[in-house]
């Protein structure tokens, strides 16, 4: 290791006095200056390089140089490399779960209405980002909902037990957020408000979610849900376990809220009240907006854990991305195909995830802009 | 606040209460009709029954004819152990990743930035997975077994390391050894005439590894005797899976926690150590570190909690800790839904207020004191 903590050890100048700044001593530079500063740092750097070449060709040859991605049976996959071919085959189930093949055209309209409805509210420079995102947390849920249940002329009814794969995280996951985010910031103001009861009811509740488990809790959703409601009702499975998604996930909302509402400045409360304002014009109008803004990275924090986490609907034998792929690695002719699987499942999350999390770096570096400009 | 709530927010609150009151007893007054209706009973006297299952792996004994009082201790135990294996290892790689990501090797720079993302960016769940069927699954059986330096065998049974024989003096040992450990903060701040011991107690702890290593008999290496390994301890590949997935996900977010704390420390204290003529390992654990944990101690805490509610994800590979136990088997076996249901939940809400109860008393205790 080396321990050149916590400062970046500055260039040694380069080239002495008769040097030329050419492009051949910039790179001698750099390598000089980050990888063979010291001798420990030239062990370190030959170390890793060594460990590199022992680990690289290896895995570069099975999943890459000798595995095999075309053909349609497991015949196809004789060598020794991955078996890509699986994973070819099932994509279709990985991604869409069950849904009829003649109506997949709803889930890519659904697919694109999501990205037009997002796009105004992730955009660097946009008019009206709180309505936009009002329409993607209201309006578009009802039209995407109605686009995949079906059930109205000209849309056939499909089930939700024929929703999976992919396509059924992300569901979860919008509908989540889409719930979670305002009963967040309401238990958020709950737990700051001066009504003792408002704030104990809001305290207890965000500390019992916090305090368990979400696999007891999404267990609770499939076994002792049923028992709470009224003798003869039942609610499909499906959205039980949305429901205590958002239960659950609205109490760290609210915890992520309730550090943004500390970071805005009594005073502007105060001036805010004697302007004559209410206590809901002055959270609507003047926190809030300045809470929010700070706290979209740790939002978009929440969004990409809870993202994850939907894949322990497969443990209540919900078939998401995760449990498609367990299903599929049960089928007698495609055993043993488990490394394909996961690895495959993990990328697929790792891109979403990655893709939101960069997002949130970017938000949080044109807020420091901001704020220090 | 800036002016008292109106009488009619005060009124309101109230009516707020009612509500979740009035929902509470509609919840409670459905369950007691649908258990009715399904010829059940609420209660936990079914915790003295006897269980009539197998617990694979216990640290405490366990047989077949225990109660369910019995299988929830022992599962709890299961929890408790997976849980500081956790931790420490988590902690421990954590900590080497967050000082390579400050490293001024650039190769070492970016590894531990690549993992960090890879890992942090994919579910816990899939990577226990992972770990267990693609990984420990596939291993050779026990006759070709994988050898590791140190004596160590891995293969489809789990992974075999070397255990310790314990002499019959050794009881009396461990309990020498384990009270120097507790003496140890108090002899470090022992009043003397000049001044505190200090650094010096340290030297309790060392013995009592001393005492305690004394109690040792002989060290158990595990050998391949035919088709099976004997001797040794045996880490079932359950427990394997679901310490590595823990380590290896939760590292990655105390990493990014000990990155962050570390600059977060004045430079001024790295500086002023450095024209001391301090070593850089030792500008690193004298000087920075001790002022870094102060930064870290709050937020680590929520990972390590993070991580003890995890551990729940072993469900998922069949280790037996108490979700997959109480939830499962005991669910299953005795009907008694709501009931199991509440007790893992219970026991974990009593674990994260305890152990945040002792963060916030050791937070409370390093946080600097201003003056």
């Amino acid at each position: 290791m080396t321990m050149q903590v916590p400062m970046r050890v500055v260039a040694p100048p380069s080239g002495g006095f008769g040097g030329s700044p050419g492009s051949s001593s910039l790179i001698v530079d750099w390598l000089r200056r980050n990888l063979f500063s010291s001798i420990s740092n030239t062990l370190l750097t030959l170390l890793v390089v060594a460990a590199f070449a022992l680990i690289v060709p290896p895995v570069f040859n099975w999943a890459i140089a000798d595995a095999t991605i075309s053909g349609s049976d497991r015949s196809a996959c004789t060598s020794d490399g991955a078996c890509w071919t699986f994973i070819r085959l099932r994509l279709h189930t990985f991604f869409c779960g069950h849904y009829p093949d003649s109506e997949l055209w709803r889930l890519a309209l659904a697919a694109a209405l999501m990205v037009a409805f997002s796009l105004p509210v992730l955009r660097d420079r946009t008019r009206h980002r709180g309505l936009s995102l009002l329409l993607l947390l209201t309006v578009f849920p009802l039209l995407a909902g109605t686009l995949l249940i079906g059930g109205v002329p000209g849309l056939p009814y499909v089930d939700t037990s024929q929703w999976g794969g992919l396509m059924l995280d992300i569901i979860i996951s919008f509908v989540t957020v889409a719930g979670a985010l305002p009963f967040g910031i309401l238990l958020a103001l709950g737990r700051r408000s001066e009504l003792g009861v408002v704030r104990s009811l809001s305290i207890a509740f965000i500390e019992l979610w916090r305090g368990v488990p979400l696999l007891t809790v999404l267990f609770m959703s499939a076994v002792m849900l049923p028992l709470f409601l009224p003798h003869g009702v039942s609610i499909d499975r499906l959205i039980r376990a949305m429901a205590v998604f958002t239960l659950f996930n609205s109490a760290y909302m609210a915890e992520t809220v309730r550090g943004g509402l500390q970071g805005v400045p009594a005073v502007q409360e105060e001036a805010a009240a004697s302007l004559g304002l209410g206590w809901w014009q002055i959270q609507l109008f003047v926190t809030l907006p300045q809470a929010l803004r700070i706290v979209v990275p740790g939002i978009v924090n929440n969004i990409v854990d809870l993202f994850k986490d939907t894949s322990l609907v497969t443990i209540i034998s919900l078939v998401d991305v995760l449990g498609a792929v367990e299903q599929a690695l049960k089928d007698p002719a495609w055993l043993g195909f488990a490394k394909e699987g996961y690895i495959f499942t993990a990328a697929v999350f790792f891109l979403c995830c990655f893709a939101m999390s960069s997002y949130g770096r970017r938000f949080e570096r044109r807020l420091n802009r901001y704020r220090t400009g | 606040m800036v002016r008292r709530p109106s009488r009619r927010a005060y009124a309101a609150q109230w009516l707020l209460l009612l509500a979740v009151l009035a929902v509470a007893y509609l919840v409670v007054a459905d369950a007691t009709d649908n258990l009715s209706h399904r010829n059940l009973s609420f209660g936990f006297g079914f915790l003295a029954d006897r269980a009539n299952f197998d617990i694979p792996f216990h640290v405490i004994s366990w047989t077949e004819s225990d109660s369910y009082g019995r299988a929830l201790l022992v599962s709890f135990v299961n929890t408790l152990l997976v849980s500081a294996m956790g931790i420490v290892a988590a902690t421990g790689l954590g900590l080497l990743l967050g000082i390579m990501r400050l490293s001024v090797n650039w190769l070492i720079r970016n590894l531990a930035l690549v993992y960090i993302e890879f890992v942090r960016n994919t579910p816990l769940l899939v990577q226990i997975i992972f770990w267990y069927f693609a990984v420990l699954q596939t291993l050779p059986p026990p006759r070709r077994s994988i050898v590791i330096p140190g004596g160590l065998l891995l293969n489809i049974r789990g992974l075999y390391v070397p255990s310790a024989v314990m002499a019959d003096r050794a009881s009396i040992l461990s309990l020498l050894s384990a009270a120097a450990l507790v003496l140890t903060p108090l002899v470090w701040r022992l009043p003397l005439k000049g001044g505190r011991l200090g650094a010096k107690a340290l030297l309790l702890p060392l013995a009592a590894v001393g005492l305690f290593a004394a109690g040792i008999e002989h060290i158990e290496f595990p050998t391949l005797t035919g088709f099976n390994v004997t001797g040794g301890a045996q880490i079932p590949p359950e427990l394997a899976a679901l310490w590595a997935g823990l380590s290896i996900y939760f590292a990655a977010f105390i990493a990014e926690i000990v990155r962050s704390a570390i600059e977060a420390v004045p430079k001024g204290q790295h500086d002023a150590a450095r024209a001391l003529g301090l070593s850089t390992l030792a500008v690193l654990f004298l000087i920075v570190l001790p002022q870094a944990v102060r930064i870290m101690v709050p937020q680590l805490t929520s990972q390590y909690l993070n991580l003890i509610k995890s551990t729940t994800l072993g469900a998922a590979v069949a280790y037996p800790e108490i979700f997959q136990i109480f939830a499962g088997t005991v669910m299953n076996q005795a009907g008694k839904e709501v009931e199991t249901i509440i007790i893992v939940m219970a026991i974990f809400l009593t674990v994260s207020l305890i152990f945040s109860a002792f963060m916030n008393w050791y937070n409370s205790r390093i946080a600097l004191v201003e003056r």
